[in-house]
């Protein structure tokens, strides 16, 4: 077997039996990368960097002093700011930033012995379902339709951090998810992938795009994995006013294959019309198999659940036109002159420096929030996304998870979305209930498509409740069997 | 809600984003279907539902008043495109 | 204070058209007396080189996120109680959106639809005796911006973050005011009251406190005129200036068939006008939302009943116990508690003094504001100097009270020894030891002296005899004499009539 084919789990072992060093681990990551750079997966490189971590885990286990992720390769989606490192939020506009500071999420990783393995591609400003909005162009999924070359969209916004995985590049990589970025991109190239409660992981030095919405989280490929990265990522942290207090559970033992006496949810109102026969296919067999473990699954009812899209697109872009208002060509990021004068200053550096998606969500954002429609618009939305959340509240009190599809279709092809924000924003449609609600969520892979495309499924948990969520997981993980691969087109022989 | 080229012209001014002449056009057509998507939440009624400030159901938490941070102006100013004499700089402005 | 509210009597401006009125209410900028920032850990001092006192949360940098300095709220409530507010237990944070160069985020953090404190009250005095009531409408805690410097170069305004977060407390008043001199008796007692708090120096040359002031004009008793903002206005001249100024103005474009239009004005402090300011003007949408960094902020009662028990006596308390307890008169008891520094130099000197005379408060009040109020702010003021850069501590100048009260000196030398104090920092008692002005009490001796000047006055004692009574006075100041005014004037008074009548 080859390196770059262990879990996490499994380099763990073999670290620690001494079988393979973290430098040989790192090499062979950085070999497979260099292999794939068609897929652009990365938008920065750490090479040396990546290399100098995997020595100093080395030390550490030749001194017997091995941290939980030593020696683990994780690729860094770059939208966390990494000290020294480039950090780009895929735009154009901090397409030279380095920042000086390290986010809580990446350090904590640090903390436990993880090796950086480069900064991962995404949607300009996490804005996007398909990562095609990155100013540093799309990344390729990995997988692709049978007999047909074309290259598909590996979501988004996280899809360099889902492709980095699913390519065998990485074993594990961050993500962030702010209406189904970690769990969309995970359904869509066959990899693990989890948004926890909103305050597990701090936000501290993760470049802000919907503040209310945005949460870090794993993305690996398989359930396990997930909760060994999220046990170093999670954790009260001081800096962040809306992280949570509370211990972080051992995620790991949660995942006890037993469900048995467990109820299980399916709502009704996901059942949505036009929804592909293959996908309510493997939703079925998802609750099959729960079923077959000795879960309990019944129907339950969020009534709610047409109106969370439109909520979050007004949620979000107002939270985004306001956070990314301090990129303005003052204090760090790109400047362009325009006119000479300081609006003109703004305006050319806004203008040039944004993609078009994010101008559109700024333009949307702003507008919501102006004066004479703040309240038919946002004071309305979130009220309307606090009866989203009473509906997963009066939910939970029946059932103690939900099961969900992740995406209401396979991975689509490069550009066949992009002409229609609309019908890019619908892909989102099962992923952003939770998020408005900031209940976990996580999506396991479930089996391929009939182009052999994967297909994901969701598991949605209580509040704070991810134990549960990994626990439910991994039984449909275990059930699935999901042992296929992408073939490696971009290997060249 | 439709919006029309002028309106776009205003929220892109507000929102200090240049917007080129034909992308105005395609904008006000994009943005006037993104509204009318998000108006499907005028089907809800909520009155009286309160909105909600935050997923979170803590209090704000609050830091003790000390000097624990700054005095790094180097760090602060690395990142400027245009900094003088230890100061960000922009064009001038006329109050 | 003791006086009764009165309704005001406003301030009429001749217009061509006839009388006008003129309407003011305040929004006073108070920096918390925090040694950090409202949200960051930055400090606050004023004067540090540029961007030197600067987070990377203050610089807005990508990903830094807000946490609210506990200090700042508890002066926040602290004040709202001084100024007799309702305290709101639930407050929310709302991001106010605009762009300039001062303000890293694109938005200021601030208090729009739920501030933390609510309606409250100032009681003001002017100058004829007046007492006027002016509404507080609210209190919120806010972000202050950074500091642009326009002059530094040619072709860029600089900028510097030092002050880029810094704790302000925005205290609005209702548009109670109707004179330029109750808009200045306003901003000086609230700022009285804040250094009483200790929530706010009240610094104004460092901008520690700054007044945008709001104002309008109308007939009087008629409807609210169109109101203008005049911004950072940041002196008490400065400020009844600027109402007047505008007042006129806009009187001028009234009646000459203009309309005002609702504006931010710049107070110019050099030329004594205010004018339109442009760069505010664009765009006047704010879209304030809540903060999503943030959670509403939420205070037990508990909390702040255990700030109320902290609250010091406040200046109207304390005038009302002056002249009520301590019997000293009104004009003193004014001056006594205008500035914080006065009213605790004062509280020294009377517990000083009766722990020397074991005298009560009330016995010796009178004297105690006399002395300080009379004499030692005569060389104060003569040196310029304020009272905390006094010569003569309170524990000294009760030394110098206890003698004077005891007998020890006379009124007269009391003066001269006060002076000495002053000049050389010494202790009264060394002083009336050096100079020998320890009054003479001993009847023995003033008898003496009694005796000799009736034996060298045969002529005068005569005409006394005679029945010229003012000749009473002429052996007083003959015996003082003798005595260098060391007698006791009592003493000589009643040894000189027992021995003129015998």
């Amino acid at each position: 077997m080859e390196l770059n084919d262990l879990t996490i789990a499994e380099m763990q072992d073999g670290l620690r039996a001494r079988k393979f060093s973290a430098t040989e681990l790192a090499k062979a990551a950085l070999a497979a990368a260099d292999r794939a750079k068609v897929m652009n997966i990365f938008i920065t490189e750490t090479h040396e960097r990546t290399l100098a971590m995997a020595a100093e885990s080395d030390q550490r286990f030749a001194k017997g002093m091995a941290r939980p992720l030593d020696g683990v390769p994780v690729a860094m989606k770059d939208l966390f700011c990494t000290k020294g490192v480039r950090t780009t939020a895929a735009s154009h506009i901090l397409d030279a930033f380095v920042p000086t500071y390290e986010s809580t999420v990446s350090a904590n990783l640090w903390r436990d012995g993880a090796v950086l393995l480069g900064k991962t591609n995404l949607d300009e400003f996490a804005m996007g379902s398909s990562n095609e909005t990155s100013f540093f162009g799309p990344v390729e999924n990995p997988w692709r339709k049978l007999g047909d070359a074309r290259s598909r969209v590996p979501g988004g916004s996280s899809g360099g951090s889902a492709a980095v995985v699913a390519a065998r590049i990485a074993p594990g990589a961050t993500g962030t998810d702010t209406g189904g970025s970690i769990r969309q991109p995970a359904a869509f190239c066959g990899i693990a992938g989890i948004k926890p409660t909103y305050g597990r992981c701090s936000r501290w030095g993760i470049v802000a795009f919907a503040s209310s919405l945005d949460q870090a989280g794993p993305m690996a490929r398989t359930v396990r994995d997930c909760a060994i990265l999220l046990q170093s990522m999670a954790g009260y942290d001081a800096k962040d006013s809306t992280s949570a207090d509370l211990p972080v559970p051992d995620f790991a033992t949660a995942i006890t294959g037993d469900i048995r006496g467990l109820k299980i949810g399916i709502p009704t109102e996901y059942r949505v019309d036009g929804m592909p026969a293959e996908i309510a296919a493997v939703w079925d067999r998802g609750a099959q198999w729960l079923r077959d473990a000795g879960a309990e699954v019944r129907p339950v009812h969020l009534p709610m659940t047409k109106y969370a899209l439109p909520t979050y697109y007004i949620v979000a872009p107002a939270e985004a036109s306001s956070n990314l208002a301090r990129y303005d060509g003052v204090r760090f990021g790109l400047r362009v002159p325009g006119t000479g004068d300081l609006t003109g200053m703004y305006e050319a550096t806004r203008g040039e420096g944004f993609g078009k998606e994010v101008r559109r969500r700024i333009l949307i954002g702003t507008y919501v929030l102006s004066a004479g429609y703040y309240d038919a618009y946002y004071l309305k939305a979130q009220r309307v996304r606090s009866l989203i959340a009473r509906d997963f509240q009066k939910a939970f009190e029946q059932v103690d998870a939900l099961l969900t599809p992740t995406a209401p279709s396979e991975a689509f092809a490069r550009g066949e979305k992009s002409g229609d924000p609309i019908s890019m924003y619908l892909n989102d449609v099962f992923t952003v209930p939770a998020s408005l609600a900031g209940i976990p969520g996580m999506s396991v892979p479930a089996g391929l498509s009939g182009n052999g495309l994967p297909l994901g499924l969701q598991v949605l948990g209580r509040a704070y409740d991810e134990e549960t969520v990994f626990r439910v997981a991994g039984v449909l993980e275990q059930a699935a069997a999901f042992a296929a691969k992408p073939e490696p087109w971009w290997v060249k022989p | 809600m439709a919006i029309d080229k002028a309106t776009v012209a205003k929220i892109a001014r507000l929102a200090r984003v240049r917007v080129g002449d034909a992308e105005m056009t395609s904008l006000a057509g994009e943005l006037s279907k993104i509204l009318t998507f998000i108006e499907q939440l005028d089907e809800v009624d909520a009155a009286g539902v309160e909105p909600m400030t935050s997923v979170v159901q803590m209090g704000l938490r609050r830091r003790p008043d000390g000097v624990t941070d700054g005095d790094k102006r180097d760090d602060v100013l690395k990142n400027a495109p245009d900094a003088m004499a230890g100061f960000f700089t922009v064009p001038k402005v006329v109050e | 204070m003791g006086q009764a509210v009165t309704e005001p009597a406003p301030q009429l401006f001749d217009g061509a058209t006839g009388k006008w009125e003129v309407v003011i209410g305040l929004e006073v900028h108070a920096q918390v007396s925090s040694q950090s920032k409202l949200f960051s850990g930055a400090a606050t001092e004023f004067g540090a080189e540029p961007n030197s006192q600067v987070s990377l949360v203050d610089a807005a940098m990508p990903g830094m996120l807000p946490v609210i300095n506990a200090y700042c709220i508890e002066q926040a409530v602290r004040t709202g109680l001084g100024l007799k507010a309702a305290v709101n237990l639930r407050s929310v944070f709302d991001r106010k959106n605009y762009f300039y160069p001062d303000l890293p985020a694109g938005y200021q953090i601030s208090q729009f639809k739920q501030p933390i404190v609510g309606e409250g009250e100032i009681f003001i005095e002017l100058a004829d005796g007046a007492v006027r009531r002016v509404g507080i409408e609210r209190l919120h805690l806010e972000q202050d911006a950074g500091k642009s410097l326009h002059d530094q170069h040619p072709k860029f305004t600089y900028v510097d973050l030092n002050r880029s977060g810094v704790a302000l407390m925005e205290i609005v008043s209702k548009p109670d005011m109707r004179s330029s001199e109750e808009a200045g008796a306003y901003v000086r007692k609230l700022r009285t009251i804040l250094r009483y708090l200790g929530t706010c120096d009240g610094n104004m040359d460092q901008g520690s406190m700054r007044a945008d002031v709001n104002v309008s004009v109308r007939k009087p008793g008629g409807a609210l005129g169109t109101r203008c903002e005049i911004k950072n206005v940041n002196s008490m001249r400065f400020i009844q200036q600027a109402v007047e100024y505008e007042a006129r103005r806009q009187i001028e474009v009234i009646e000459g068939g203009g309309t005002i239009a609702q504006e931010t004005r710049l107070y110019d402090a050099n030329t004594g006008v205010t004018r339109s300011m442009r760069s505010k003007e664009e765009a006047h949408d704010y879209r304030y939302f809540p903060d999503p960094d943030l959670l509403p902020l939420v205070l037990t009662q508990a909390e702040v009943d255990a700030i109320k028990a902290t609250l010091p006596e406040l200046p109207d308390e304390k005038r009302r116990r002056l002249e009520n307890e301590l019997k000293i008169s009104p004009y003193l008891a004014k001056v006594l508690v205008a500035e914080k520094e006065t009213a605790d130099y004062f509280e020294v000197l009377v517990a000083e003094a009766g722990k020397r005379t074991g005298k009560k408060p009330a016995e010796m009040g009178q004297d105690s504001a006399n002395l300080l109020v009379m004499e030692l702010f005569g060389l104060l003021n003569k040196d310029g100097r304020t009272i905390e850069a006094s010569p003569v501590s309170a524990a000294a100048l009760a030394g110098l009270l206890a003698l004077r009260l005891d007998g020890t000196i006379s009124g007269l030398a009391s003066k001269e020894v006060l002076a000495e104090m002053f000049a050389t920092g010494k202790d009264a008692a060394s002083v009336v030891d050096e100079k020998g002005l320890r009054q003479v009490s001993d009847t023995g001796e003033i008898e003496r002296l009694v005796d000799q000047a009736i034996a060298d006055n045969p002529k005068q004692l005569a005409q006394f005899k005679a029945g010229k009574e003012t000749m009473l006075g002429f052996f007083v100041g003959q015996v003082m004499k003798m005595s260098q005014g060391r007698a006791n004037p009592a003493v000589v008074n009643d040894l000189l009539r027992k021995k003129l009548a015998g």
